[in-house]
């Protein structure tokens, strides 16, 4: 049973990283456009005149 | 002319970036969303454009001072695409924040329902098997680090909703979620000092969680409603054309207009501005004021309103703030007074917390002393009292509104109706009077050709030309009947008189039936129709009238027939004249019509109705509407209705027809059926999960699979107020 004094830090711990990348995502306005997002993966990106 | 339009007032500057925010008519795919992005990073100085297709906006960014936001609008109009400025509505803000808030604290509320659910199925099974005292005193202490610091920052918005409702002495649903959630919390620490089996962290986690996302689900429905009215906010937004120094004239948006300012009034335009006339003499339509059709006659120094239509001449006007005694002042107080009787609807929620809350709570007291009588301890007594509160805890009673309300309200934005107020749909379901203004609302806005049938094709198509070069607003029912695009060359205008050009050398000419030296043929007209307006049109030697007028809204008389069939009274109060009225009230079959009332009198008539115990759902556009929006029992105003109006209205429905109005009632209908059957069902899982907590069988396990399980009911349940393929058209 002593794995629980690593095993469980460790699970908060990632559990805090998504909890994090979560509010992070929020901040940068991910949630602001949701429609425009799903479109966006698919469009071409500009081809550079070079 | 040529204006030269400045719409610097929408730049917001941060350091040396300006930052412009439009709402762009016409964005609906991916491809629309490329191509202004690329065709504005083309225009120079413009450092970002980004385009939201979720509130169809574009924002503009420039780099330093050289911001020119006129050339960014005329860039997308050469696209295609139709923009108008955008000054964020500080409502919208607020309700913006109020959906991300509720978005980040149900981030973390899940987070942590997640990690305590997993030492808490660890306990539950180790509780079963060979789990040490120590372990899940370990696992519990870990739970409780989780569950306090989230339940504190998650639970906010209702410990204060619960503490503002305690302090105006009343009860709301969020005040036995409050206790619930916080003696859950509180026994459950005690519990863990004292080496006990049980904790109930997970149920006071998951109870948030299940809460906070059918709050989100309501808040963000209400904030995309709030962007969308604030587009068409913007589309409709006027300015005015204001003297800046000798001469010299600006388009600017009314934002930027204030008391004292001289501005340009042109015939054709509608006065965007209340004031008082220095120059010109001119006729102006008051109906969206009024509810009057006929013109009144404005000379120097009489008062303008805005909202009403300049006919015929030039005014030059200084602005005024709306002075007292004024129409518009009247309008103003009359609405103060209507918006505070009314504040004392209590939604059907409360309604059922004010029932439930006291039962659950003397519940949990009998199980305490039951228990304390049939001999058990103090520590047991309590513990299964909690547990009461606990599984009756609103889980259930706290979605099954709110999650109706978000499947009505997305029902409702499908065709059409725009929801201002959230308690919106549970007044409309009660209402059984529906009035409606006659002008603007029951008619089209828009005046029409009556008679083009009876001019030959080849000359209404002249006429439709000729009208193109004409400000007058009748000239633009012309045009349209007659679909004409190309404006004639060489026409002229006589400023309150008609248009008139030379065709292959033949005179042609527009206007007034004595302009157009037809007035023996208007007169002739006048006896057939005394409700039309007469528009003269000289081809050489012939001689024609267009009779305009304004026309009932498409679907009119099968919308009022629908709502008589669905046993409502119906009732038409407007403030023009009778003869005006009467023929429209025959045509839609109402009997009851009132002509040439006043605000006061329309908020009389709807007091009266009240007092037979009446509930009237008013529908109405003008500014002399709003004060009756507000005292009615539930409001509907179409888009085009005034500004004042528009806000003062439950809800806004969009487009020519009034379908919607019809729909709205039957979607609210179901809504509110749909939301009775939602509260029963919570009531009903209370039937049998209480017995089973009196007893004290109610372990977290059981508490955690009830909650779910009846949240999962009601929610499901909810989706039945989606009105059907059949019901929606």
């Amino acid at each position: 049973m002593e794995v629980l004094v690593y095993l469980v830090p460790m699970a908060l711990a990632l559990g805090l990283l998504g909890l994090g990348a979560f509010l992070w995502s929020l901040k940068s306005g991910q949630y602001d456009d949701l429609d425009g997002a799903a479109w966006r993966a698919i469009l071409d990106d500009e081809v550079s005149d070079q | 002319m040529n204006d030269v339009r400045d719409l610097t007032h929408f730049l917001r500057w941060d350091g040396g970036t300006a930052r412009l925010d439009l709402a762009v008519d016409g964005i609906h795919c991916a491809g629309c969303m490329a191509k202004i992005e690329r065709g504005l990073a083309a225009v120079p100085a413009v450092t970002r454009a980004r385009v939201n297709l979720t509130d169809k906006r574009v924002a503009v960014e420039w780099a330093g001072g050289a911001a020119d936001p006129a050339r960014v609008v005329d860039r997308l109009a050469e696209l295609g695409f139709k923009a108008y400025p955008f000054e964020p509505a500080r409502a919208e803000a607020n309700e913006a924040e109020a959906a991300a808030s509720l978005l980040r604290r149900l981030g973390v509320a899940a987070f942590a329902a997640m990690n305590i659910m997993l030492l808490s199925v660890s306990v539950w099974s180790g509780n079963a098997t060979d789990i040490t005292p120590e372990q899940r005193d370990f696992f519990h202490w870990l739970s409780a680090l989780i569950a306090l610091p989230a339940a504190a920052y998650a639970g906010q918005p209702f410990f204060r909703s619960a503490v503002r409702a305690l302090q105006a002495r009343s009860l709301n649903m969020d005040v036995p979620i409050t206790l619930g959630v916080l003696l859950a919390l509180a026994m459950s620490v005690f519990e863990t000092l004292g080496h006990a089996e049980h904790a109930y962290f997970d149920s006071a986690i998951m109870l948030l969680t299940f809460l906070l996302a059918g709050r989100y689900l309501d808040q963000n429905m209400r904030r995309r409603t709030r962007a969308l009215a604030g587009n068409l906010a913007a589309l409709r937004a006027e300015t005015a054309v204001k003297f800046v120094g000798d001469g010299e004239i600006r388009e600017v948006p009314i934002a930027s207009i204030h008391p004292g300012d001289l501005v340009l009034v042109r015939p054709g335009e509608r006065v965007a501005i209340d004031g008082v006339v220095t120059e010109g003499r001119s006729d102006v339509d008051q109906s969206l004021i009024t509810g009057e059709t006929a013109h009144v006659s404005v000379g120097k120094g009489a008062a303008v309103y805005a909202g009403t239509m300049n006919v015929t001449g030039t005014l030059q006007v200084e602005v005024r703030a709306a002075a007292a005694g004024t129409l518009l002042d009247e309008i103003k107080h009359l609405l103060e007074r209507a918006t505070e009787a009314r504040s004392g609807y209590l939604r059907l929620a409360d309604r059922a917390a004010r029932l439930y809350a006291p039962v659950v709570h003397v519940t949990a007291l009998a199980t305490l002393l039951g228990w304390l009588a049939a001999g058990a301890g103090w520590h047991d007594a309590i513990v299964t009292a909690i547990a009461v509160l606990i599984i009756t805890c609103p889980c259930a009673l706290g979605l099954a509104v709110p999650a109706v309300q978000v499947v009505a309200a997305g029902a409702l934005f499908r065709t059409g109706v725009l929801l201002n107020v959230g308690d919106a749909v549970e007044r409309l379901a009660e209402v059984d009077t529906v009035l409606f203004d006659k002008t603007g609302t029951l008619t089209l806005p828009e005046p029409e050709v009556v008679n083009a049938a009876e001019v030959a094709p080849p000359l209404l198509a002249l006429a439709g030309r000729l009208a193109l070069s004409s400000r007058h607003p009748l000239a633009a029912a012309i045009a349209a009947a007659a679909g004409a695009k190309m404006p004639l060359a060489g026409a002229v205008e006589a400023p309150g008189q008609g248009v008139c050009a030379v065709i292959d050398g033949i005179a042609v000419k527009l206007g007034r039936p004595s302009f157009c030296g037809a007035t023996a043929e208007a007169e002739a007209a006048a006896k057939h129709d005394a409700e039309v307006s007469l528009i003269g049109f000289a081809y050489g030697d012939e001689r024609h009238v267009f009779a305009v007028r304004q026309r009932l809204r498409p679907d009119a008389v099968a919308v009022v027939d629908r709502l008589k069939r669905a046993g409502l009274t119906v009732e038409i109060i407007s403030g023009d004249r009778s003869e005006a009225v009467a023929p429209v009230a025959a045509r839609l079959g109402i009997a009851a019509f009132r002509a040439a009332l006043t605000p006061a009198q329309k908020i009389a008539r709807i007091a009266e109705l009240k007092a037979e115990g009446r509930r009237v759902l008013m529908v109405g556009d003008g500014l002399n509407d709003a004060p009756s929006l507000a005292a009615a029992h539930v409001s509907l105003s179409p888009v085009t209705a005034v500004h004042l109006s528009q806000a003062t209205a439950d809800a806004v429905f969009l487009g020519e027809r009034l379908a919607p109005v019809a729909a709205a009632l039957a979607i609210a209908a179901k809504a509110r059926r749909v939301m009775r059957a939602n509260l029963w069902l919570a009531a009903g899982y209370n039937v049998v999960a209480v017995p089973l907590a009196i007893l004290g069988f109610a372990s977290p396990l059981v508490a955690a699979l009830a909650m779910s399980g009846s949240s999962l009911l009601v929610t499901a349940n909810a989706l039945r107020a989606k009105p059907s393929a059949r019901e929606a058209a």
